[in-house]
């Protein structure tokens, strides 16, 4: 389908690091079901290293490619370099996402962020609140641009 | 194998209709208004197809407006039956809150310009009642309109009904009748219409035609102002392999109608059989008072477009009401109006066959469907969370 480039058609249908993780050491969960979709993230941690990540998604193929993507994206990375990752570079590493999708790539920054902060509370671990902005309250604020049918 | 059973968005274009179209883009290519011998061979063919239209749906061919398609009929009827009530003091109008954007959008337009629209309900079933009508009707009431088939579920109204309270109280009636022709009986004299839109693309015709039947006696609106082509109704050189093609397409469509009709009610009762035994699923829309072809299912806890792109790669064609095909945040509105949560309507999808499909397409879909479902149910947080009981199954 011309809406997606063949790399997110790639993740969609071959979706990297999908499923569950009973023993993950963090697990961030963003977005509404009512507005359709939610994104789990969960990560595994050894030495401050993100060594294993798995995703659950409910969303349409954009969301679900982004997901994929972002779990390549930080797989075996330091956290803070994790917590660095943003919607725009998952988009790129997409090859692109249509205008009114972008906000799918800005659920991936925020489910890996909503991840570590989950990591770091359950570890006791401090850190400066403004690394994460808001809350996550927000986490659904972002763009949804009506189109035309 | 590739199944296209998205029939409620477009059709193929049928050989016999194309055949009989493609001499008006070479030969006789004449302007149906000129005096000369090609000129007058054109308006010869419009005057036949005409004539063919008009039969099919028991109207004069005095009464058929040829237009750019359902759309463009929507808008004229609508506009018509406004400004003609507001002439008389009369600005109120009914309508359903399931009906086509062209519908809608019109109404919309008609309200910031000081109409009273009275949207009815159309219950969980999809099914708006003539009393519910009747309820509405005001000294006021201008119009009402009201689709006979529903575009994303497929839901047949009672139109003969509704026209008949409307004509009892002497207010003007329109359906949209774009799902309906060429797929179940339309006779605009049995259905107490006053108006009555359609398409030609939605049953085998060519795109970008359609027609509006305005009962005798009804003054039109133009939408296109212009020459004196339609009755002086509607501006513009008549399309006319395109008029052509949507006559051939609908007088096929209307002989082959009884067994078609069989044909496709059986194929799609199969479809929901099969469908229906998917855990957490839920067919939209009445059990029985549906056109043959459309079925439009509900599963818990999975995304429509995801569910689409996938059947596409398995070698399904289909649409679906969730917020992610529509373009917005909001799933379809025909799927919110039938009051599904909006988290159950993100999870639907429109299968919509007709005659041309086979048996062993619908075993293809039968096959691919449960597979996609169970598929995106696997890595779905929402489904996790229904499945573990952490929040309650709502279908």
């Amino acid at each position: 389908m011309a809406l997606y480039s063949e790399t997110v058609m790639d993740h969609f249908q071959h979706p990297r690091n999908v499923g569950e993780m009973p023993d993950a050491d963090g697990i961030g969960e963003v977005g509404n079901a009512v507005c359709g979709d939610i994104m789990r993230m969960y990560i595994k941690v050894k030495d401050g290293v993100i060594t294993d990540v798995k995703f659950k998604t409910f969303g349409c193929g954009s969301a679900i490619a982004s997901s994929s993507m972002a779990t390549e994206m930080i797989k075996g990375k330091p956290i803070e370099e994790a917590l660095e990752l943003s919607n725009k570079a998952v988009a790129q590493a997409l090859d692109g996402l249509p205008a009114h999708k972008l906000h799918c790539s800005v659920l991936a920054e925020e489910a890996v962020r909503a991840a570590v902060k989950d990591y770091y509370d359950k570890n006791n671990i401090s850190y400066d609140p403004a690394v994460f902005g808001c809350d996550m309250a927000c986490a659904h604020e972002h763009d949804h641009a009506p189109a035309e049918e | 194998m590739y199944v296209y059973a998205d029939n409620a968005a477009t059709t193929s274009l049928s050989p016999k209709a194309l055949e009989a179209m493609l001499p008006y883009f070479t030969e006789e290519y004449g302007n149906a208004s000129s005096l000369h011998t090609p000129g007058q061979r054109a308006a010869e063919a419009m005057m036949e197809a005409r004539q063919t239209v008009a039969a099919a749906i028991n109207a004069d061919f005095k009464e058929i407006y040829f237009t750019g398609g359902g759309s463009e009929a929507d808008n004229q009827a609508i506009l018509s039956g406004a400004y003609m009530g507001a002439r008389k003091g009369k600005k109120h109008i009914i309508s359903t809150a399931f009906e086509h954007h062209a519908v809608l959008h019109t109404l919309d337009k008609l309200k910031k310009e000081g109409f009273e629209i009275t949207l009815l309900p159309v219950h969980e079933n999809g099914v708006v009642t003539a009393d519910d009508v009747a309820a509405a009707i005001r000294e006021d009431t201008a119009l009402v309109t009201i689709m006979m088939v529903n575009n994303e579920i497929g839901t047949v109204q009672p139109i003969a009904e509704i026209g008949a309270v409307c004509r009892e109280k002497g207010v003007l009636f329109h359906t949209d009748a774009v799902q309906a022709v060429g797929h179940i009986p339309v006779d605009v004299k049995a259905l107490n219409v006053d108006m009555l839109s359609m398409a030609a693309h939605k049953f085998h015709g060519p795109k970008g035609v359609g027609a509006l039947y305005a009962r005798k006696g009804v003054p039109l609106v133009n939408v296109i102002e212009g020459g004196q082509q339609e009755r002086g109704k509607r501006g513009g050189t008549e399309n006319i392999p395109g008029i052509v093609g949507m006559a051939a397409a609908l007088k096929e469509s209307v002989e082959d109608l009884d067994h078609d009709m069989a044909y496709v009610t059986g194929l799609r009762e199969k479809l929901i059989t099969a469908l229906s035994e998917i855990p957490h699923s839920r067919l939209n829309g009445d059990r029985e008072k549906r056109n043959p072809g459309t079925v439009n299912f509900c599963f818990e806890g999975i995304e429509g477009e995801g569910l689409l792109l996938w059947l596409d790669q398995k070698g399904v064609a289909a649409s679906s009401g969730s917020a992610c095909t529509s373009g917005s945040l909001d799933p379809s509105h025909v799927l919110l109006a039938l009051g599904l949560p909006h988290e159950v309507a993100h999870g639907s999808l429109r299968l919509s066959i007709d005659a041309r499909n086979t048996e062993e397409e619908i075993d293809h879909i039968i096959q691919a469907v449960p597979e996609v479902v169970e598929y995106l149910r696997d890595m779905s947080p929402v489904w996790d969370e229904l499945e573990r009981g952490l929040t309650p199954h709502l279908i």
